[in-house]
């Protein structure tokens, strides 16, 4: 299985703060890999660190197999759309997509470029200060993916958008993943946005890596368990987070294998509820062992 | 061809979803031998959902014996799953309609419907056994 994002002891300092720590990660190739955690968790930093708008203060990063920055060859293999989605306002739609075929020569796809703006009813002529909060979300897009890379970086790129627009952006997203090899990587304060559209799962916290792993995987591998107040937490799970009423008890655990226990109710688990769970409990984290998990 | 949903409440993963969607259509007569089902990137991006997932739910129906991808053209239905009672269907559906519609005027809800259908499924096939 080849790796599209890899970083090993990855850390940046601005000033005085960490903005990253020791961050070891892998993202498959192929994979829609959601980057979620608090905010000032890292993960902007690790987002720029990843397409070289950032050098590391320690350790590496490769994408494709190679540091990012390093030439313009790897530069041009990688897309990335930060957050609120910054074009120039001045310019019309039909600008950007000039200096972007300037700017990328060989590599950028006008025709799919036109193609999905007219799709989307975005008028090329119109500056893009006049367009919705959603049609600069697609203009940024499909900006990003008419360089056809291999790597897509969005930074929030929905969090400004209301619901239908988001869905809009997100089902756009989706379609290109199918038609391409694309690699995603996208972070987000909306979990439900992620979930059923993200394969991979990276949860950064306090800036380090606390949760990584095939979202399939980490679903099947954690359950909510309701029980007694007073009976002990069930053998072979680790808790993630424990509430208790009068009555019962609620517990969100990783499983170390298959497990049934006759005191607890065991109820898969949303994504959702799996991030809220680590994100509540800084302390507990999951990593594939050394060879990976998947 | 057929249209896809996903119940984001639903137990069900998402890929089960939408076998199940096939599977129906197989066996209310919707989908039949030769029909072409939706290309991967389009339920991709009609339900908003990872590529993969679509992938899976094919590969499933595909071992299931009941479409075949074909390189280059699609994916297509090779078995149906409608029985020799689908040429009924259409007047029980007519009276089902009739019949929903008494229901509705009654004052009850979609919920309440399901509920009272299942129940009612349930103690006729109890009967049934008896």
């Amino acid at each position: 299985m080849s790796v599209a994002l890899e970083t090993t002891g990855l850390a940046k300092r601005y000033g005085r703060t960490w903005a990253l720590r020791d961050c070891t990660l892998s993202v498959p190739r192929g994979r829609v890999a959601a980057v979620v955690g608090p905010n000032g968790a890292g993960k902007t930093t690790l987002m720029r660190l990843a397409v070289g708008l950032r050098r590391p203060t320690r350790g590496s990063v490769s994408v494709f197999g190679q540091a990012p920055r390093d030439d313009a060859e790897s530069l041009a293999r990688v897309g990335f759309v930060a957050q609120e989605t910054p074009l120039y306002r001045d310019l019309t739609v039909a600008d950007h997509l000039e200096v972007g075929r300037r700017l990328n020569g060989d590599r950028w796809d006008s025709t799919s470029a036109s193609e999905r703006l007219a799709k989307l009813s975005i008028p090329l002529e119109r500056r893009t200060g006049e367009l919705s909060g959603g049609q600069r979300a697609q203009v940024s897009l499909t900006m990003a993916l008419a360089k056809r890379p291999d790597l897509l970086v969005l930074d929030e790129p929905v969090a400004s958008l209301d619901p239908l627009a988001r869905r809009t952006f997100l089902a756009e997203l989706m379609g290109e993943v199918a038609a391409s090899e694309l690699t995603v990587l996208l972070s987000s304060h909306v979990i439900a946005d992620l979930e059923h559209r993200c394969d991979y799962l990276v949860i950064l916290s306090d800036s380090r890596v606390q949760v990584l792993g095939d979202v399939d995987d980490l679903l099947a591998s954690h359950a909510v368990f309701i029980g007694p107040a007073d009976g002990p937490v069930p053998d072979g799970v680790s808790v993630v987070t424990s509430q208790r009423t009068d009555r019962q008890r609620s517990l969100t655990v990783r499983m170390d294998g298959p497990m049934r226990s006759p005191r607890w109710a065991s109820h898969p688990i949303s994504l959702e509820d799996l991030v809220l769970a680590y994100l509540g409990a800084p302390g507990a984290g999951t990593l594939p062992g050394p060879e990976g998990s998947t | 061809m057929i249209g896809f949903r996903l119940d984001g409440r639903s137990n069900v993963v998402p890929y089960l979803q939408l076998v199940d969607q096939v599977r129906q259509a197989l066996r209310t007569g919707l989908l039949e031998p030769g029909d072409q089902l939706p290309t991967v990137r389009e339920v991709a991006e009609s339900v908003a959902i990872n590529p993969n997932t679509v992938l899976k739910a094919y590969r499933q129906l595909e071992h299931e014996g009941l479409v075949e991808g074909r390189p280059g053209q699609g994916t297509f239905v090779v078995r149906s799953l409608a029985g020799p009672s689908l040429a009924s269907h259409a007047a029980l559906r007519r009276s089902l309609h009739a019949w929903l519609q008494k229901a509705r005027d009654a004052g009850l809800e979609p919920e309440d419907i399901e509920a009272l259908f299942g129940t009612t499924l349930h103690a006729f096939e109890q009967e049934g056994v008896a």
